[in-house]
Order: C-alpha cells, then sequence, then structure tokens
C-alpha cells in the first residue's frame, strides 16, 4: 500500500491532473502574525490544484479559519505571498468575482425571500435582471430548493437555510469555493446530506474547493486531499491523500476502505493535537 | 351540541373582552340606578350615551381638533427623528453632541415646558402640535438609532466581501434590518403624540382659540356636566385606541412573514 502522508504538495492521482493546468492558488512562505503579536501561522506552502477538494483540519487554534481567510483575500499575510491563478488581487478584503465565501452561519437577510437572498451578489454586482433570474433558478435548483423560493428564511430549517447559503455562492458561478464549517451546526444526518450534493455539485462544475471542518468523516467524504493543521504555532503538519474516484456516495461511506481512511486520519489527528501543545 | 365558532381562536379575541366590556356597562348602569347615584357626580352609560346624542357636533369638532394636532405632531415627530437618527448613525461625534440634548428634551416634563411654548409661538394649533411633536419624538430617534446600529456583523461582511456600495448597504441592510425597531417606536410614538396634544391643549387653557378635546373636558367641568366630560374622555381613549390598532395593522403589513414578532405561532 502506498505511503498516503506527504509533506509537500501532492499530486490528485484520481483527478489525473493536467499537469499544465494554471493553479488556482498558490501559497508562497505565507504567515501571519496579528497585530496583538500572537502568531497566526508560521510560514506555508501549499499550492491548490484546479477541481481538488481540499479539507483543512486540526486543533483549534492551529489557524485553519486564519488560513481560509487568507485564501479568500479577506485578510493580508503578514510575509509571503499568494498568488490567485498566477494573478494576484489589488486590494484585500473583497475577494474576486471567480471567488466564493460560505460562513459557518448562513448569514441570510431575514425580510427577504430566498430567491431574493440568493440573487443578492448578483444585484450587489449589478448583473441585469433577466440574467439574474436565469442563475437564481439554475442555483436554486443545483440545491434542491426550487419549491422555496418564495419562502423566508425563518420558514425552513437550518440544512435549508445553509443550502440557500450555497446557492447563493453558487449563483456568481465562482471558480473556487471556500467554506468555513458551513454545516458544524447542523445534526448528522442533514450534514452527510449536504456533504453528498455538495460532492456532486463540485463535481459537476469542476469546482475547486477549500473547506474548513472539525469532523474526520466529512473530510474523508469529501476531499481529494486533506491537510492536517497542527497549533502553537499554527502550521501544516501532514498531508493526507484521499484516492478515491468521483462522483462519491453513501456506498463509500459504508465500505470498509472508508473506514479504515478515518482510522488513519483520526491517528495523524491525535498526533498533530499532541505536537500542539504550548512550547 | 357543538360550538365549532368558540374553536376559533379569532373568536374568542374578539368576543372576551367584548363580553368583559358588556358586563361592566351593565353593571355600572344597574349600580348608578340601584343607589340613585345623581349625574352630576358620577353619570350612568346612558347619561354619556344621551350627552353624546346632544353634544355630538361639538364633540366631534373638538375631536377632529386634537385629532388634527396628534397626527400633525405624529407626523413631523416621525420625519424629524428619524432625519436625526440617520445623522446620529453617520457619526459617532454628531451622536455624542446631540444625545444631551435629545434626552433633555426627552425629561423634563411637557406641562412644564408647554407654557412658554404657548406663549412663544402666536398661532396656538402650532404651538400645540409643537408640544406633542416634543413628547412624540424621543422613542422615534432612539429606537430608529438603535435599529440601524443593529446590523447582523455576519451579513455586513458579506455585503463589504461583495463590495457593496453605502447606497445599497443602507437600503438592503441597514433600513430592512431597522425596521422592526423603528416601527416600535411609531407605536409608542403614536400614543405620545395623543397625550402631547391633550397635555399642551390643558395648558393652553380656555382662553385661547383652542377647541379640543381637552377643551370640552374642562368646559364640562366648569359647568359640572359630568355625562359630557366622560363623552370626551371616552373620544379620546377610542383615539388612542385607534392609533395603537392602525399601528399594528401597518407592524404586520411590513413584517408579516420574516419577523418573530409578527409571525402567527406554529401550531
Amino acid at each position: 500500500m502506498l505511503d498516503r502522508t506527504q509533506t509537500g504538495p501532492a499530486p490528485i492521482s484520481s483527478l489525473a491532473p493536467q499537469s499544465q493546468a494554471v493553479p488556482v492558488v498558490e501559497i508562497l512562505s505565507v504567515d501571519k502574525v496579528f497585530a496583538n503579536g500572537m502568531r497566526g501561522l508560521e510560514p506555508i506552502q501549499l499550492v491548490i490544484q484546479p477541481g481538488s477538494f481540499v479539507s483543512l483540519i486540526g486543533p483549534s487554534g492551529c489557524g485553519k479559519s486564519t488560513l481560509l481567510k487568507l485564501i479568500a483575500n479577506l485578510i493580508e499575510p503578514t510575509d509571503g505571498r499568494i498568488l490567485w491563478w498566477r494573478g494576484g488581487f489589488d486590494k484585500v478584503g473583497t475577494p474576486g468575482r471567480r471567488l466564493a465565501f460560505v460562513f459557518q452561519d448562513p448569514t441570510l437577510m431575514p425580510w427577504s425571500r430566498v430567491e431574493t437572498n440568493v440573487r443578492l451578489p448578483l444585484d450587489l454586482a449589478g448583473v441585469n435582471r433577466a440574467e439574474a433570474t436565469r442563475r437564481v433558478a439554475a442555483a436554486l435548483e443545483n440545491v434542491g430548493l426550487t419549491p422555496a423560493a418564495r419562502r423566508y428564511p425563518r420558514q425552513l430549517s437550518g440544512g435549508m437555510r445553509m443550502r440557500v447559503s450555497i446557492a447563493r455562492a453558487l449563483v456568481t458561478e465562482p471558480d473556487l469555493l471556500l467554506m468555513d464549517e458551513p454545516f458544524g451546526a447542523l445534526d448528522e444526518f442533514t450534514r452527510n446530506k449536504l456533504d453528498e450534493d455538495l460532492v456532486r455539485l463540485s463535481h459537476e462544475r469542476s469546482l475547486t474547493n477549500v473547506f474548513v471542518t472539525h469532523s474526520i468523516y466529512e473530510a474523508v467524504f469529501l476531499s481529494t486531499r486533506i491537510v492536517i493543521m497542527a497549533a502553537n504555532p499554527g502550521r501544516i503538519f501532514k498531508e493526507f491523500v484521499v484516492d478515491e474516484p468521483f462522483p462519491r456516495d453513501e456506498a463509500f461511506r459504508a465500505s470498509d476502505r472508508f473506514a479504515a481512511l478515518c482510522r488513519e486520519l483520526s491517528t495523524i489527528l491525535s498526533d498533530a493535537s499532541l505536537a500542539s501543545r504550548p512550547a | 351540541m357543538k360550538f365549532p365558532l368558540i374553536n376559533q381562536p379569532w373568536f374568542a379575541r374578539v368576543m372576551a373582552p367584548l363580553a368583559v366590556g358588556v358586563l361592566i356597562v351593565l353593571v355600572w348602569q344597574g349600580a348608578c340606578r340601584y343607589w340613585e347615584v345623581p349625574r352630576y357626580l358620577f353619570p350612568a352609560p346612558s347619561d354619556i350615551a344621551e350627552s353624546f346624542a346632544e353634544n355630538w357636533p361639538d364633540l366631534l369638532h373638538a375631536l377632529w381638533s386634537t385629532l388634527y394636532v396628534t397626527m400633525m405632531a405624529f407626523v413631523a415627530a416621525v420625519v424629524i427623528g428619524t432625519l436625526i437618527a440617520f445623522l446620529f448613525v453617520q457619526s459617532k461625534l454628531i451622536e455624542i453632541s446631540l444625545l444631551p440634548y435629545a434626552v433633555l428634551l426627552q425629561v423634563t416634563p411637557i406641562a412644564a415646558v408647554a407654557p412658554l411654548i404657548i406663549i412663544l409661538v402666536k398661532n396656538t394649533t402650532t404651538a400645540l402640535t409643537l408640544c406633542a411633536t416634543v413628547i412624540a419624538i424621543f422613542p422615534i430617534i432612539s429606537n430608529t438609532t438603535i435599529g440601524l446600529r443593529t446590523v447582523d456583523p455576519g451579513l455586513a461582511s458579506y455585503f463589504r466581501m461583495n463590495k457593496a456600495g453605502r447606497t445599497a448597504t443602507l437600503w438592503r441592510l441597514r433600513i430592512p434590518g431597522a425596521l422592526p425597531f423603528f416601527l416600535a417606536g411609531l407605536r409608542i410614538s403614536s400614543g405620545l403624540a395623543l397625550v402631547g396634544a391633550v397635555v399642551a391643549e390643558f395648558v393652553a387653557g380656555t382662553g385661547g382659540t383652542s377647541a379640543g378635546l381637552a377643551y370640552e373636558i374642562m368646559q364640562s367641568s366648569f359647568q359640572l356636566d359630568i355625562p359630557r366630560m366622560f363623552a370626551a374622555l371616552l373620544m379620546i381613549t377610542t383615539t388612542g385606541v385607534a392609533l395603537f390598532g392602525l399601528m399594528v395593522l401597518l407592524e404586520r403589513a411590513l413584517l408579516g412573514g420574516w419577523h418573530e414578532s409578527s409571525m402567527a405561532p406554529e401550531r
């Protein structure tokens, strides 16, 4: 059996990477020291290939959310450079049109109907009405919310609200989807269902994903590549490739292979926790 | 036997208080007749109705006068109060410079200031409107300011991330978010505008050209026409209730569907 744990950026064999393809994100010796002098991340190297699904997992304080925010161009690195499609952004704080970010909370406007919530980024970007309507309908269809288009967020369950949030991210037709523990507050059953839909959507649209999670099962189910991080200081501890073809479904979750992968990841995470104790 | 109507929630909500009202009126009427209370001390409901039937043209005219002042004051309070609230949220400096004066306005009893306003302002109606505005404006200012400041931080950062301009953020985030607070302010303010109008009329007294419901009450008191006094009082109360009901309807229309306060309980 091949050694699944590697330290450098790993090729994603299941997706037959086009070695010539422009990487979606290149993180070049980026570190982050916060204003209060706290060291958030020690220099990190990470290259994210198109079509990959990268999960960030690790004990609290390991800087996985900080890393995600750096990738989202929401905060600036203290040192080093981040490239998106070999380019950069002029200004920090506003991710480009090709990036979409899904928060931990659905963050919907309670006074607007589902369809209006989904249309918001298009309205803010000044997309014309007809085009916006078409794209909203498509995004709602994608997440299975067409019947709920005219409802208010309050009338929806937690899982449905999260679907609205995902539809709002998809409606801008991004290439890179960044999610910060989006399903953390949902029950196991709803979470599994949403994970399956996310895998399907990402595959259909050849999205590149970076996904922060606390769940070993979720990480293994979704990812082509799992980045295990450790704290004190925040750093990449190890990387782990999930060499399982897409589409993935319930059968994968029920397989012995899935269980074995989860066990393996769990062991690495314990090591990462041990390595995270304050110096 | 079954009473399907009784099981309707709206039926109970309307009929139960109505039944209590009818009962009170009947007991009141019976008590006045039984102990033969003179009508100049405490009139029976029938005396009040009689007085209303006799004096309705005067009373309606008085009602119109009070209602006019109330409405003008309410509209002025809403417009000026909202503008001040918008000014407050523009800059913290403006707020901390002006807020103490808004509070000053609020804590000074209107009855104490009203004589001054009535002396300074020549036109009685304008003076009365001014008094009522002063008392009605504070809830609008404070509620709208809080509402405009209470922005969901997650949504705010979402708007920022999407490069939303000031106008878009105002119309699509701040104003809808402030609406429940603003409407709660309206509800308080509408009642205060009526209170302000009546109090100002009392202070303006019978000397002026004012002829509102408070004037009616004072006149009746001088002439010991107690049934007429009750009739005027009843009209003030009814006006207050009507204003309150109107505000509740407005709230339902604007918040129905999305806000907790206006949602029907789930069954």
